[in-house]
């Protein structure tokens, strides 16, 4: 069915550019380990643990959400704009809800194998952090995000050079400020707030949410679910009115 | 089996395909002729799916595009006139891809591949990324995707553009292969000679609009099976005759350089635009 197919395709690339995609997912989070973690914030202790045990979740927030959002827009963007291979799906008989399932869960698998590197790593290192099913649930729903968020952008984005661009003023600031390298608390008010109604915010904020009240981690998943179910509905929208 | 009716498509100013109406038989092998910018692939296009139409109705089967596109779909096989293949992915797998998103079930996808790498001499290639196959590789293998799903209809767009003579050739073997198997095909194409060889009707196109629509025998006998063509200060002209003997004749009385011919489908092109097909 349309699903696996697009499952299968994308298994086929994973296997055949392994090292590369793993080389390239593992590089920026180890040198943000390494810069802030261990360099930085060595000796220093945040919110009660060691930074390291902070930074950990925020690394992977960050990486997740870089991994899903590129690989997803890339592959959509370039299949549209060089490769034609877009069209292939298009003039097939397939529902662009099932296009867009396939594609969104592919990214997130990617999004997943990138923050299980880092998690192996952490893990390797022992740095003493701790997982617990809610991470594994914000993390999947951090990657499922960011990829319905590359689908649309792989979609809409006219070039290569205005992927850059969303990637520059969108993405990259969102890996900075949204809770990863810092509490949100350390923002100026107004700040503060807007960084809060983003998805990654959410994302550090649940990673690292054990002793949160039952509201808070209510609160976190719900945004999230929310855009992804707002980027996924707006994705096939305009899947279906693509040229 | 394909009707298309009042087809029209606008791009802002520039009306790309102007009032097309064609009907394409069961079986049959229907060729649309004209120069580049004539609005072959945009016509193609629309009846693929990927370009919205202006206006106009568009029907396989009597099946209407707007209440059974997914019945409509099946029906048809593309073969863009750009590349689109998976280039990272082998030339097995390519096919595998394309029967896969059609849902066919693993054995018949399996011998259906075998069959078209058979079919398209590309069997030894099979394990070969796609990007390594030369251009005319390339476009027999977009060939056997389209095949893949077996379709009722297959769509060529420029199917032998670019390239060498040799290769043409070939491609022409196969496609007549695939005609004399029952299969619907409509193609474009701007090389008179393709068209005369392979189509059973040709349709000549002229910035958007359908201006013949005959056998190319046919075509040919509306402007005389002969061509006189000589030289005047102005340039070639042609002067067309029924039988070889008035040509013969015509010829005799002319000075200058002289050459007699069978007129072909270019000829009539020119008579009807003043403007050639082939650039
Ligand atoms: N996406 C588009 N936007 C604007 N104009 C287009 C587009 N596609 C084609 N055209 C124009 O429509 C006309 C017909 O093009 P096309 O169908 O590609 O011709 P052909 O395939 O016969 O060479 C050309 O003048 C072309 O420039
Ligand atoms: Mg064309």
């Amino acid at each position: 069915m349309g699903f696996s197919s697009i499952l299968w395709q994308e298994a086929i690339f994973f296997k055949r550019k392994f090292w590369s995609i793993t080389t390239g997912s593992i590089i920026a989070p180890v040198l943000y380990l390494i810069a802030f973690g261990w360099g930085l914030g060595g000796g220093m202790r945040i919110d009660g643990t060691d930074y390291i045990n902070f930074v950990i979740p925020g690394i992977v927030a960050l990486t997740t959400m870089t991994v899903s959002f590129s690989t997803i827009a890339n592959s959509i963007n370039i299949s549209r704009m060089y490769e034609k291979t877009f069209e292939e799906f298009m003039v097939a008989p397939l529902n662009m809800w099932v296009y867009a399932a396939g594609k969104i869960t592919a990214g997130s698998f990617r999004g997943l194998y990138s923050g299980f590197l880092i998690l192996f790593l952490a893990f390797l290192f022992q740095t003493g952090i701790k997982i617990n099913p809610y991470f594994l649930f914000i993390l999947i729903l951090n990657c499922l995000t960011f990829s319905a968020i590359g689908f649309i952008i792989g979609i809409i984005i006219k070039s290569h050079a205005d992927m850059g661009k969303f990637t520059s003023f969108i993405i990259t600031p969102m890996a900075f400020l949204c809770g990863t390298f810092f509490p949100l608390e350390k923002m100026p008010f107004i700040l503060k707030n807007i960084i809060w109604l983003l998805p990654l915010t959410h994302t550090s904020l649940g990673l690292r949410s054990s002793g949160e009240d039952f509201y808070s981690m209510l609160i976190h998943p719900g945004i999230l679910l929310l855009y992804f179910i707002v980027a996924s509905a707006a994705g096939v929208r305009l899947c279906k009115k693509a040229e | 089996m394909l009707v298309v009716k009042d087809l029209i498509k606008k791009y802002g100013e520039l009306t790309a395909v102007d009032n097309l109406s064609l009907e394409i038989n069961r079986g049959e092998f229907f060729g649309l002729l004209g120069p580049n910018g004539a609005g072959k692939t945009t016509t193609i296009r629309m009846i693929n799916t990927l370009t919205p139409r202006t206006s106009g109705l568009i029907t396989i089967d009597g099946k209407s595009m707007d209440r059974n596109l997914t019945e409509v779909k099946i029906k048809i096989g593309v073969v863009p006139q750009h590349n689109n293949l998976e280039g990272e992915m082998t030339a097995w797998e390519n096919l595998e891809l394309h029967g896969r998103i059609y849902g066919m079930p693993k054995k018949a996808r399996r011998e259906r591949i075998e069959e078209l790498l058979e079919f398209t001499d590309l069997t030894e290639r099979a394990a070969d990324l796609a990007r390594t196959l030369s251009g005319g590789m390339k476009r027999k293998l977009m060939i056997a995707r389209a095949l893949m799903h077996k379709p009722e209809l297959l769509l060529l767009d420029e199917p032998t553009v670019g390239l060498d003579a040799a290769v043409r050739r070939k491609m022409w073997d196969l496609l007549k292969n695939l005609s004399s198997s029952g299969l619907t095909v409509l193609l474009t194409t701007h090389y008179i000679e393709e068209a005369e060889i392979l189509c059973h009707r040709v349709g000549l196109m002229n910035r958007g609009r359908l201006i013949e629509l005959d056998t190319p025998k046919n075509l040919i006998e509306k402007v005389g099976k002969v061509v006189v063509e000589y030289f005047d200060n102005e340039g070639t002209k042609g002067e067309f005759f029924e039988t070889r003997e008035d040509a013969l004749a015509y010829a005799a009385g002319r000075q200058g350089n002289v050459k007699i011919r069978s007129s072909n489908l270019e000829d009539i092109f020119i008579k009807l635009t003043n403007r050639r097909v082939e650039d």
